[in-house]
């Protein structure tokens, strides 16, 4: 079977790299899936999005992705994120609380409503409803 | 004399006891320079991936991003300088504020007005002690940057950068009302290796399009070095874009002059400990000689009250042997 060869960057580090035979992302235009010979292709992913890579194994990896982008290339995919976090990774607790202060405190301030998207899809990423 | 040995032994004491702050420093720092190397390299797939986006983009959008376009009467320029927090790092600062102020000079010839924004609290009070006018200072960070710390620093570049976008050729400050700059330029210090570090200034904005051709060289680069046998890797792919490739454009612009931000920042941080590093192995040596040095004076000291203790003594005793056998 034909598979993806996916990057999962952030800008500190690299979270993930593999094979995965489907990624699912939602760019700014809508919900996207890229299976192996997608063609090349640039988005930008949606405020406080959800990614999920579809390993190999056939395992869902689901991450939280903040400010990125999508690059599907003839060599593969590559995700790049601002920050970005393995749902496995994600402190449900904190996120939750983050989620809260940042409501807290919103109302029209735009870093307090990034924070909020942040928070809450952190939360979706870890299976949790926001 | 016993004075004299006395204050030697406390120069002595205290010789020692400042090299063991010096030796102390000289390995946390060595400890950092590891840590930064790792961290430069960490970065290093991010920005490689942004490269080859905006490079793709690049081939297919029209160049008329605001962050790449020359303005036509470049008025004003924002000169990011990089220094460390804290001092004990050798001729690390001086060196960069050395260059800055070469890079000031030169646009002051070219008739730009340079607004400094400063990042490290040494380059602060340099500017400070001189009352030198600055538009924004971060400090706090110098030796262990993070990405929210470049982007705060990004924001506020990109934001006088796009102010200025409306100035007009005089001192005007445009339709906004917001006085802003034309040019964005960055200094700060390149690890070359443990032993070089050097003091380099760039211009991040407007980006020069030879620039983007550079990046599509390293992109063939890597995709002839990974994906052997793609024979068409010498045609350009054409991408879809989502949304519109301007839209993309804009987005991604500013992420990547804050990726460089944060780059020169952790190259900086390397830069600053292996500095420091260096200065301490150093001042320790320096420490440790004196040290000797002044074991040795204080030897000849102890040695010279001795002889002449007892001189002293024979002398008393050859007397009073005389003085008996005279009575």
């Amino acid at each position: 079977m034909a598979t993806l060869q996916v990057e999962l960057v952030a800008v500190e580090r690299t979270i993930w790299s593999g094979e995965a035979s489907m990624v699912i992302a939602r760019t700014t235009e809508g919900e996207l899936g890229v299976l192996p010979g997608h063609a090349p292709m640039l988005g930008q992913l949606a405020d406080g999005g959800v990614v999920t890579i579809r390993t190999a194994e056939g395992e869902d990896l689901v991450v939280a992705a903040h400010g990125g982008f999508l690059s599907v290339s003839k060599q593969g995919v590559s995700i790049l994120a601002e920050t970005a976090e393995i749902a496995g990774e994600i402190d449900v607790e904190r996120a939750r609380e983050a989620l809260r202060r940042a409501e807290a405190e919103s109302g029209d301030d735009p870093e307090a409503l990034a924070a909020a998207r942040r928070a809450s899809s952190r939360l979706r990423a870890a299976g949790q409803d926001a | 004399m016993a004075g004299n040995l006395r204050a030697l032994r406390r120069r002595i004491r205290s010789t020692k006891s400042t090299k063991k702050i010096f030796s102390a420093q000289e390995l946390i720092a060595g400890a950092r320079i590891v840590r930064a190397q790792a961290r430069v390299e960490a970065s290093k797939p991010y920005a490689r991936e942004i490269t080859r986006v905006l490079s793709a983009l690049a081939s297919s959008a029209s160049l008329d991003h605001s962050l790449l376009t020359e303005r036509k009467n470049p008025r004003r320029a924002a000169v990011l300088v990089i220094t460390s927090d804290r001092g004990f790092a050798g001729s690390y600062n001086v060196n960069v504020l050395r260059r800055t102020e070469e890079l000031l000079s030169l646009l002051r010839q070219e008739g730009k007005e340079p607004v400094l924004y400063v990042v490290g609290r040494k380059g602060e009070t340099y500017y400070r002690f001189r009352d030198r006018a600055m538009a924004e200072t971060f400090t706090g960070f110098s030796e262990q940057p993070s990405y929210p710390d470049a982007q705060a620093v990004g924001r506020a570049l990109i934001d006088v950068f796009t102010a200025g976008e409306d100035d007009d050729g005089s001192d005007g400050a445009g339709a906004d009302g917001v006085l802003g700059v034309d040019e964005l330029h960055i200094v700060y210090t390149e690890f070359r290796s443990l032993l070089s570090q050097v003091p380099v200034a760039k211009r991040m904005a407007p980006l020069e399009v030879e620039e983007v051709e550079e990046f599509d060289y390293e992109r063939e680069d890597r995709e002839s070095g990974t994906a052997a046998g793609s024979a068409d890797s010498g045609v350009p792919t054409s991408y879809e874009f989502e949304p519109s490739a301007e839209a993309l454009l804009d987005a991604l612009l500013p992420k990547y002059v804050t990726t460089r931000i944060y780059a020169a920042m952790l190259e900086a941080a390397a830069s600053e400990s292996a500095s420091r590093r260096r200065a301490m192995k150093s001042a320790s040596d320096n420490a440790e000689e004196l040290a000797k040095s002044l074991a040795r004076q204080a030897n000849q000291i102890r040695q010279a009250d001795i002889t002449q203790e007892i001189s002293e003594i024979v002398g008393g005793s050859d007397a009073l042997v005389s003085a008996n056998a005279d009575d």
